[in-house]
């Protein structure tokens, strides 16, 4: 699997989360991505953007293109160093909130997505990476 | 701060997104959509989003929040021109709206507004909940 191309973005306020989603937009219609496709990795990465900002006091977002062979592919990696979450399995569920949110963020951006993986402990922050395959 | 425009059209309140809106500006929007029913006394609201190509776990709540208050406020919402992947991406996300009466385009929200008992121009009549 190759990395085409690499970019980090900073999210620390609302218009990070904005410009972060119009990055993922752009690269996602450069890998090919059906509109419908571009639509569920923007909304995810919005979701994510928001909890780095809201959540995690801010952090930022890597974004790389993939080519895996004929498979192409985008990458998200929220990185923050907030106050971690302690129990994944619980903030993944819907509903579950600890802001003042639906409690869709977290699950919802995951069902967008074809991988995605937490790592988070208390007090380290929290890395979220996602992936959605062509 | 950016405001979205709040048009006023006889007993309705029209609005039409055309920004990719940060939380904020959207919040914005909520509180003086609800203070212009109040102060206009309006007997409807059409948003349309013909022109969004995302609505998140946070718009969509501010939408929910929006026909929830309008209709304390005694007034009717319609959301117009949900874009299909929109629809598709929204559902998957676990929102689906309940409670928000959409309409294909701005037409036929109108229309809706204006059919409802609400809506009448002379202003008679509520819809019996």
């Amino acid at each position: 699997m190759v990395v085409q191309r690499s970019d980090e973005l900073p999210l620390h306020s609302d218009e990070d989360v904005v410009r972060a989603r119009q990055a993922v937009r752009q690269r996602a219609i450069e890998q090919g991505f059906s509109l419908v496709d571009q639509t569920k990795i923007v909304t995810a990465a919005s979701e994510l953007a928001r909890n780095t900002v809201v959540h995690g006091a801010g952090g930022s977002m890597r974004l790389e293109a993939l080519n895996d062979g004929p498979r192409r592919g985008l990458r998200l990696v929220f990185q923050d160093r907030g106050p971690g979450i302690d129990d994944i399995a619980r903030a993944l569920k819907d509903g579950y909130s600890t802001g003042s949110g639906l409690g869709l963020g977290l699950g919802g951006a995951r069902r967008l997505m074809s991988e995605f993986v937490i790592s988070s402990s208390p007090g380290q922050g929290t890395t979220v990476t996602a992936v959605r395959w062509r | 701060m950016d405001r979205i425009p709040i048009l006023r059209m006889g007993p309705f309140l029209l609005v039409s997104i055309q920004v990719d809106m940060h939380d904020r500006l959207a919040l914005a929007l909520q509180d003086d959509l609800m203070n212009k029913i109040r102060a206009t006394s309006a007997r409807g609201v059409l948003i349309d989003i013909s022109a969004l190509d995302l609505v998140d776990s946070f718009i969509g709540r501010m939408i929910g929040n929006i026909a929830a208050m309008a209709h304390i406020l005694d007034a009717e919402t319609v959301v117009t021109g949900m874009r299909p992947a929109v629809a598709i991406t929204l559902v998957e996300l676990g929102l689906s709206l309940k409670g928000v009466r959409t309409a294909l385009d701005v037409e036929r929200g109108m229309a809706l507004l204006r059919g409802s008992p609400a809506g009448r121009e002379d202003g008679s009549g509520r819809p019996e909940k």
